[in-house]
């Protein structure tokens, strides 16, 4: 190390893989994961939200494990909840709909409301 | 593949010796037959605090925080809440105050009121990982330093900053540093005194577990401020886990030349060697600390000259101690200002403290100065277990002496401690109850203190063993009253005569035991009874009226010594009892005291 600014590059890669220690304050992620969510394939969600959140270097989301949330037919269940703390619960979750919620909801805070539980359309 | 999760283990001595590292490697064992170890990182840090909990385990991003964990206990972990996110509550904590369960580490109150400047990175880093360390914006002051600001510049934030020195003595560091600054000489040293001795203190050994760097940055920044090239840490060979954590850390430092020739491309070379002591408690006074490097029987010296003039070798020598140096870095991160807005006027910053005795919480507190007593053992201590009542607190170990109840709202302070008889000294709060007898406390300071002086003067070497005699005589029922006035004589007289710090603070604990508690060494003296049940010649416990027949002192006796029948008075026969206390300890109701025998007659006549 010879400078400042190679002190400070070896800082930010380092903080990066340290993260998750720092408390942050924006969305907070609960993903079901209870036996029901893991045999409807949580698991894979639950992966395909990490990569898409390390791709977009989002770094004030929290990802959490929770329990099984109760509807465990419409596993696997997502809940993302806001700093304001207002929740959204998304269900019957597949990997191509986690790069949509992480674009609309994460980034342009929109919601898409034809997968949350309140207001989707029985199928 | 990204860590989901994060399983902090708490790899300080405390927790080390109950099993943490057996622990993570079961955890690394079981995730693999998981297949989760990608997915889960393991890092074992230094001393989250509350070692009393130990082995602590806090798990990331849920901040949850687990303690008492057993190897046992490792299986569930991974199971629950690894796999299904399903926290094992059995491990969670309880708040002293609402016996409320809590999940998270941040809701603890144990940490509500402390602020962490020394131990900032302790419990959150791996110390064996200096990247760890840089994420925290660790050598980034150093740098900072090298490239924009002069050594007059440096030594005048650390006068600025008002930071005293931590050991005990209390000595602003930036005047401590301009002596050494404006010597001559060809060689300069910088030594970090790591010599922790004081019972029951271990502050600065979490330091150097939990945040070495801390520590090697902030004599690199004091070598450029005196004009030194090279650093020597002191530390005793009784801390094993601390020293290999240094090496690694030096090693680590050299290899990203941190340390060595030419630091961040500038003309300031600085290197860091290890130097081990035996464990002498005398080795912790700076003229003594020299000798014992030097490869001398460790021994102080008249001062001055201080060592800033005539130290290492005879060389212009800077020493600071461990938990001073762990505070400077952060200072030239944040300045002067920031550092002087925390604590008190006099005494800016934090002190860490370590609790232990009677207390709920045993283990590290760091708290701004001005903080009072009552906050660090109640609120974040948690106040005495087994419901009994505070009786004092030892402050500054065996240097120091008690504060009663009736000076617990004392802001902490270096002066204020030592207005009330006691000092600052390194850190170690002791906490007595009911059940401590104050010329038992005092003997045992004294005994440490004689095995510990170093013999060079007479005053400390056969004054303190004279007092210690005495002691002894009061606690086995032989005392007279000449002899308190003779321990008094002694006190002042080996504060007055002996060479160095050891010597002139030996008495204290023995001399504010007599001015607090006069009461309790009369009743050896004239009563023959301890009235805390512990010197066993002077015990004799006795049940009264108050005994609610709960049979729990009988069951807890171990030589039957305790007769009755339930919802009746218990009686103790005194030829059997062995004193131990155990049926002290067991009654919920405080009716069994330890009387004078001759009282015990006279209620045997009346009744």
């Amino acid at each position: 190390m010879k400078t400042l600014d190679e002190l400070k590059i070896l800082r930010e890669s380092a903080r990066q893989r340290m993260s998750m220690r720092s408390v942050k304050d924006g969305f907070r992620i609960q993903i079901g994961m209870g036996t029901c969510g893991i045999a409807a394939g949580a698991r894979p969600i639950m992966n395909a939200f990490y990569e898409e959140i390390a791709a977009h270097g989002l770094s004030n989301v929290t990802i959490v494990q929770v329990g099984c949330m109760g509807n465990c037919a419409l596993e696997p269940m997502v809940e993302i909840i806001d700093s304001h703390g207002k929740s959204h619960t998304y269900v019957s979750l597949k990997v191509s709909m986690v790069k949509e919620i992480v674009d609309m909801h994460l980034i342009q805070n929109q919601p898409i409301r034809k997968y949350i539980l309140a207001d989707r359309k029985e199928l | 593949m990204f860590e989901r999760m994060q399983l902090l283990i708490c790899g300080g001595t405390g927790c080390l010796s109950s099993h943490a590292m057996k622990i993570k490697e079961m955890f690394i064992e079981t995730l693999k037959t998981m297949h989760l170890e990608d997915e889960v990182g393991i890092v074992m840090t230094g001393c989250f605090g509350l070692c009393e909990r130990g082995p602590i385990i806090i798990v990331y991003p849920d901040e949850t925080f687990y303690a008492n964990v057993s190897m046992n206990d490792v299986k569930d972990i991974c199971e629950e809440h690894i796999l299904k996110g399903r926290p094992v509550k059995r491990l969670f904590v309880r708040n002293e105050k609402d016996r409320q369960q809590i999940a998270k580490f941040t809701q603890l109150d144990f940490y509500a009121k402390q602020k962490r400047i020394a131990l900032r990175n302790c419990g959150q880093i791996n110390p064996l990982d200096i990247d760890e360390y840089i994420a925290k914006s660790g050598y980034e002051a150093l740098g900072q330093i090298l490239s924009n600001n002069s050594p007059e510049e440096v030594i005048d934030t650390m006068i600025k900053s008002g930071l005293r020195g931590r050991g005990g003595g209390g000595f602003p560091t930036g005047l401590k540093w301009q002596f050494a600054s404006r010597e001559r000489g060809d060689q300069k040293y910088v030594i970090c005194n790591a010599d922790e001795g004081d019972p029951g203190a271990f502050m600065d050994r979490a330091i150097l577990e939990g945040d070495p760097h801390s520590v090697l940055e902030a004599m690199a920044i004091c070598g450029y401020a005196i004009g030194s090239t090279q650093g020597y840490i002191y530390v005793r060979a009784e801390y094993p886990v601390a020293v290999e954590r240094l090496e690694h850390a030096i090693e680590q430092a050299r290899a990203y030349n941190l340390l060595g020739k030419h630091i961040f491309n500038s003309d300031f070379s600085f290197d860091i060697d290890i130097r081990l002591g035996a464990g002498a408690f005398v080795c912790g006074e700076e003229t003594a600390l020299i000798r014992s490097i030097e490869g001398d029987r460790g021994m102080p010296k008249l001062k001055p000259p201080f060592p800033a003039v005539k130290g290492l070798w005879g060389k212009s020598t800077n020493v600071n101690n461990v938990e001073t140096l762990a505070n400077i870095p952060v200072i030239f991160l944040k300045g002067s200002d920031w550092f002087r807005s925390i604590g008190t006027e006099k005494s800016p910053g934090t002190k860490v403290f370590a609790l232990g005795g009677k207390i709920k919480h045993t283990g590290l507190v760091e708290i701004p100065m001005g903080t009072t007593l009552r906050e660090v053992i109640f609120d974040i201590g948690g106040g005495i277990p087994n419901k009994r009542q505070f009786k004092a607190v030892q402050t500054g170990g065996p240097s120091g002496g008690c504060i009663t109840s009736e000076h617990l709202q004392t802001p902490i302070e270096f002066e204020t401690l030592t207005a009330l008889g006691s000092m600052m000294g390194s850190g170690g709060m002791i906490v007595m109850d009911e059940d401590n007898c104050m010329v038992d406390v005092a003997r045992f300071y004294l005994d440490f203190t004689v095995d510990e002086s170093c013999g060079k003067c007479t005053p400390c070497r056969e004054g303190t063993r004279q007092m210690l005699d005495i002691l002894n005589r009061i606690c086995d029922g032989q005392g007279t009253l000449k002899d308190l006035d003779t321990l008094e004589s002694l006190g002042q007289m080996i504060k007055k005569t002996s060479l160095c710090g050891l010597g002139q603070t030996a008495p204290n604990p023995v001399l504010s035991t007599l001015k607090h508690f006069r009461e309790e060494y009369m009743a050896h003296v004239t009563n023959h009874v301890c009235p805390a049940g512990v010197c066993a010649n002077l015990t004799n416990f006795h049940i009264d009226e108050s005994c609610i027949g709960c049979t729990k002192c009988s069951k807890n006796c171990p030589v039957d010594a305790i007769s009755g029948s339930p919802k009746q008075l218990h009686v103790i026969d005194s030829e059997l009892c062995i004193r131990c206390g155990a049926c002290k300890k067991a009654c919920p109701v405080g009716a069994i005291t330890s009387q004078p025998r001759i009282k015990e007659l006279n209620h045997e006549q009346t009744s």
